[in-house]
C-alpha cells in the first residue's frame, strides 16, 4: 500500500505561544502500518494528531507552516467533512464518545448523519460488531457495559466509518492490564483483517511495542527517534528524551553495556530465555 | 489508623460494589491496591474519606466511624487525588484552586503562601499559577490535584490511578514523592493498574476482584502468584516474570533494574 499520512516541514504555533508546538516535522506512514508515537507531556503529541485529522488548522488557528496530507486530501485545503470520513479518532475515555440508548445505535450513529441507506447502515454495523467481538451486546445500554467493553464500543463506531486511519490518543490509560492487552491483540487484528492504519499515543510503552512498526519519539516539539520499535528501545537517547523504557528493556540495555552478548527483543520471556542459555554455556 | 469491618456497599442502581471488605492499615504503611475495571477498588477508597458510607458495616478512620464524621472533616485527615482530574478541578486560577483547602481549614495567610509556593514549584506549575486549570493538559492537571492536597498535609493520602497521562520523568518524581511520604509516616493507598509503577515501591499489595479483597499481603508475595493476579485480571510486573523463568535465581524476586543488573552480573549470575 502507498502512503497515508505525508507530513512535510511542518510547524505550527498557537496564537500568542512563545514557542511553536511543532517544529520542522516530517513523517510518512505507510498504509497498513502501526504506528506509536511517544514522548514526554507538552512535547508536542497533541499538537501533532490535531494537524492529521484537520482540527489544527480547522479549528485551532495559528502559525502554520509546511504542509500534512492524509489519503488523498491536503488537511488544511479539505472539508472537515472529508477528513472525517479519512481519519477516525478514538478518545482515552470511551464516555466521551458513547451516548446512544444501545450498542447498536450507537455504532449507527455516524452512519445515520450521513444519510447512509438503511440496509447499508445494518451490514455495515453487523459487520463492525462481528469485527470487534461485541455481536451479543447489540441490544445493550452502553452504560450497562464494563470499561472494556465500552471500549469496544466506541471502536466499533469509528470502523464502522470505515476511515483509513485510526489515531488512538492513549486508549490503555483506564484499562485493567488484561483488558489492555486484549485492545492491543484487537488492533493487531483489525490491522491484519482491514488495512486500516493506526496511529497510537501511549506511555504504557511494554504494552503496544509487540505490535507496533514504528516507534516515533518527539521532544519539544520535533521528531528526534523513528525506528522499528526494538532498536528505539535499545537506543541509549530514548530515555533521555524522558519515555518510559519498561525495566525488562533497561536491563537489556544495562547488560549489554556491561559486556553480556544480548541481541535487541522485548520481554522477560525473551531475556529469560537468552540469559539461560548463556548460564548453560558456562 | 483505617479499619473496614465487614463493609458492603450497594450503589443506588442496586449494583453491589463492595463485599464483606474486611481490612486494616496502619499508620505510615502503603499500601496498593490492585483488580480489574469495576473491582471495587475506587468505591473502596471513596470509604475512607466518607463520600461514601457503608450499607453494611463499619469504616473506622482513627477509631472513629464515618458514618458520624462529615466529609469535611474526615478530609482534614484523609487527602484523595481523584483518577479524573475534571471531577475535582473548580476554581477560576491554579493558585485559588491550591489554596481553596487551606482557607477553609483556616491555615493562617504566611503558611497559605509557604504551602502554595513550595506546591506548585514542586509539581512544576508555578508558570501556571494564574491560568484557569481547565487550560492545563491531561497530565498537568492530574499534578494540580496532588498538588491541591499535599499542600495541606493530610496524614492518610490516596492516589487513584496517579500515573494515567504521565511521562517517565513525571513518574519517577511521583515515585520520589510516595517514598518520601513513607518516610515521612504518611499513610499512603495507591489504586493503580501500573504494575511497572507499583512494583519498585514494594508495597503492601491488595488485590480486589468482583467487589473482594482476593489477596492481601507484601507485593513480592503476591506478584508472584501468577493465578491469583490472572483471576483479578492484573499482568505481573516484567522483573517478576523475568525472575520466575530463570533457571538460576536469588531467593526472591528483583526489586529494581538495578538489583537485577547486579545479581545477573554477579559472582553466582550468568554473565
Amino acid at each position: 500500500m502507498g502512503e497515508i499520512v505525508r507530513v512535510e516541514n511542518l510547524s505550527f504555533r498557537y496564537p500568542e505561544a512563545a514557542k511553536f508546538a511543532v517544529r520542522d516535522f516530517e513523517l510518512t506512514i505507510k498504509g497498513g502500518e502501526i504506528v506509536m508515537l511517544a514522548g514526554p507531556s507538552g512535547c508536542g503529541k497533541s499538537t501533532l494528531l490535531r494537524t492529521v485529522n484537520g482540527l489544527i488548522p480547522h479549528m485551532y488557528t495559528g502559525e502554520y507552516l509546511g504542509s500534512v496530507s492524509v489519503g488523498d486530501h491536503k488537511v488544511s485545503e479539505a472539508r472537515m467533512s472529508e477528513l472525517a470520513q479519512t481519519v477516525g479518532l478514538l478518545f482515552q475515555n470511551p464516555e466521551n464518545q458513547i451516548f446512544m440508548f444501545s450498542v447498536e445505535r450507537d455504532i449507527a450513529f455516524g452512519l445515520e448523519n450521513l444519510a447512509v441507506p438503511p440496509d447499508e447502515i445494518r451490514a455495515r454495523v453487523d459487520e463492525a460488531m462481528r469485527q470487534l467481538g461485541i455481536t451479543d451486546l447489540a441490544q445493550r445500554a452502553p452504560h450497562e457495559l464494563s470499561d472494556g467493553q465500552k471500549q469496544r464500543v466506541a471502536l466499533a463506531g469509528v470502523i464502522v466509518m470505515r476511515p483509513r486511519l485510526i489515531i488512538l490518543d492513549e486508549p490503555t490509560s483506564l484499562l485493567d492490564p488484561k483488558t489492555a492487552v486484549e485492545l492491543v491483540e484487537l488492533v493487531r487484528r483489525l490491522r491484519d483483517e482491514t488495512g486500516i492504519t493506526f496511529l497510537i499515543v501511549e506511555h504504557r510503552l511494554e504494552l503496544l511495542v509487540r505490535i507496533a512498526d514504528r516507534l516515533v519519539v518527539m521532544s519539544e516539539g520535533k521528531k528526534v527517534l523513528d525506528g522499528r520499535p526494538e532498536e528505539i528501545l535499545a537506543d541509549e537517547r530514548a530515555e533521555a528524551y524522558g519515555i518510559s523504557i519498561p525495566p525488562v528493556s533497561r536491563l537489556r540495555n544495562q547488560l549489554k553495556r556491561d559486556g553480556l552478548p544480548l541481541e535487541n527483543g522485548f520481554g522477560p520471556d525473551e531475556l529469560a530465555e537468552e540469559l539461560n542459555r548463556q548460564a548453560l554455556k558456562r | 489508623m483505617i479499619e473496614f469491618r465487614d463493609v458492603t456497599f450497594v450503589h443506588q442502581t442496586g449494583k453491589t460494589a463492595l463485599r464483606d471488605v474486611s481490612l486494616k492499615v496502619e499508620k505510615a504503611e502503603m499500601l496498593a491496591v490492585v483488580g480489574e475495571n469495576g473491582a471495587g477498588k475506587t468505591t473502596l477508597v471513596k470509604h475512607v474519606n466518607g463520600l461514601l458510607k457503608p450499607t453494611k458495616g463499619t469504616v473506622l478512620v482513627d477509631g472513629e466511624d464515618t458514618r458520624l464524621k462529615s466529609t469535611a472533616e474526615l478530609s482534614r485527615k484523609v487527602g484523595i487525588a481523584f483518577q479524573n482530574p475534571d471531577h475535582q478541578l473548580f476554581s477560576e486560577s491554579v493558585e485559588a484552586e491550591t489554596t481553596f483547602a487551606l482557607k477553609n481549614f483556616g491555615f493562617s495567610r504566611e503558611l497559605i503562601d509557604q504551602r502554595l509556593n513550595w506546591a506548585l514549584q514542586f509539581f512544576g506549575l508555578d508558570e501556571y499559577r494564574n491560568s484557569s486549570p481547565l487550560a492545563l493538559s491531561g497530565g498537568e492537571k492530574k499534578r494540580l490535584t496532588l498538588a491541591c492536597i499535599l499542600a495541606w498535609d493530610p496524614e492518610v493520602v490516596i492516589l487513584d490511578e496517579p500515573t494515567v497521562g504521565q511521562d517517565a520523568i513525571q513518574k519517577e518524581k511521583l515515585s520520589g514523592i510516595i517514598k518520601m511520604l513513607r518516610s515521612t509516616g504518611k499513610t499512603t493507598i495507591i489504586v493503580s493498574h501500573d504494575v511497572e509503577f507499583i512494583w519498585p515501591l514494594q508495597p503492601r499489595l491488595v488485590v480486589m476482584s468482583q467487589g473482594r479483597i482476593v489477596a492481601d499481603g507484601p507485593a513480592h508475595t503476591l506478584m508472584g502468584d501468577e493465578k491469583l493476579l490472572e483471576g483479578a485480571r492484573v499482568m505481573q510486573p516484567q522483573l517478576v516474570k523475568l525472575y520466575q523463568r530463570l533457571r538460576r535465581r536469588p531467593d526472591s524476586p528483583f526489586a529494581s533494574v538495578n538489583d537485577a543488573r547486579m545479581w545477573i552480573t554477579g559472582p553466582v549470575g550468568v554473565g
